[in-house]
């Protein structure tokens, strides 16, 4: 057990420094850990979890939080959430005021519009992992088309699509 | 740039403003966030919340937990960044816990799974759809949308580790930062 939470400790933590760019920029790379390296779910589970945190207020990388404690109960969504937030916030904690001080410096700006290529295909690469496991069947793959289509076409709040494709889910079933 | 407001918020207010966000924040907290920290709040002005944004996108981490801290330290320091977070975070928390616990009771009856199904693959499109707003600007720098593309292509389909992945499309995407002069 413990070996398990130090685990989740070690996985959520490093990927808390990775986050270049934001939390859905480590997704590829925690679906990596948690199915492929450690075998704790499936991939069809992952992306389940994933979606209820997509369906509940608050920030979506509440998926660390889902994934602790399918692994390893109350214990483990709290170690898995706190090793998540709690390294990039410290450095937040650090570097916050020196960022300040450079905002005027070119190399702020060079980094800042550098980082735009990576950021995005790790952005891409989460949702294409995300696709891949859900898409097997057509009928999955076109509900996928069709909630990215309409959150890019239409102005409905997002949350009607995951009612929508939960709708579409029971029915097909 | 002036502050929005000139008596920074204490502790309870910080607490109870990231409260409304973690709450409100359905699929995206982002928006919600500036809502309340400069329309709502007026804590910041639209700069200063924009500058402070970019930090938090700069820095690793999810970048609006980022944001709770960045924003409670500058008003009330280490204390002030415990508020924001706790107060982002509790909220969700519970809630997301007992929506896992429900998964695990009823996760075996077929109609759950079935909801399930759909709503993982509802989600999934609109991940997808993030991901291409976010790459959108990309079209106009084929240079770029190479390496966004090779990165994307690199962690979902060979399924390479992040790290590599990470440094090779950062290092390259700031040497052409550099070369462009952009």
């Amino acid at each position: 057990m413990t070996g398990t939470l130090l685990d989740l400790a070690r996985i959520f933590a490093t990927l808390s420094l990775l986050a270049v760019g934001g939390g859905n920029t480590i997704l590829p790379e925690m679906q990596r850990q948690v199915v492929v390296v450690h075998s704790y779910m499936s991939a069809d589970q992952f992306a389940a979890l994933y979606a209820l945190a997509q369906a509940a207020p608050g920030p979506n990388m509440l998926v660390a939080t889902l994934i602790g404690w399918h692994v390893a109960g109350l214990a483990g969504a709290l170690v898995a959430t706190l090793a998540l937030c709690l390294p990039s916030s410290l450095l937040t904690l650090a570097v916050g005021g020196l960022w300040w001080r450079f905002r005027e410096a070119p190399w702020r700006r060079r980094v800042q519009v550098g980082l735009v290529p990576a950021t995005s295909g790790l952005i891409l690469g989460g949702a294409l992992v995300l696709c891949l496991s859900t898409s097997r069947d057509w009928r999955f793959a076109a509900v996928t088309a069709l909630a990215a289509g309409g959150a890019l076409l239409t102005r409905f709040n997002p949350l009607w699509f995951l009612a929508v494709a939960a709708a579409i889910g029971v029915v097909l079933g | 740039m002036t502050h929005a407001e000139s008596v920074p918020p204490g502790l309870r207010a910080l607490f109870v403003g990231f409260l409304t966000i973690g709450l409100s924040g359905f699929g995206g907290v982002l928006p919600w966030a500036r809502r309340v920290v400069v329309e709502r709040r007026h804590w910041l002005s639209e700069a200063e919340f924009t500058d402070l944004l970019g930090l938090c996108q700069f820095l690793p981490g999810p970048n609006v937990i980022n944001l709770s801290v960045a924003l409670g330290a500058r008003f009330r320091g280490v204390a002030g960044s415990a508020a924001c977070f706790a107060g982002l975070m509790a909220a969700p928390m519970v809630i997301v816990l007992v929506l896992g616990a429900l998964q695990t009771r009823y996760g075996g009856l077929p109609v759950v799974q079935h909801l399930f199904r759909g709503l993982a693959a509802g989600a999934s499109g609109l991940v997808l759809a993030t991901a291409i707003r976010i790459g959108a600007p990309l079209r106009r720098h084929p240079v770029g949308l190479v390496i966004g593309l090779g990165a994307a292509a690199a962690l979902a389909l060979a399924r390479l580790p992040l790290l590599p992945v990470l440094l090779a499309a950062a290092l390259l995407g700031i040497l052409l930062a550099r070369r462009t002069g952009r």
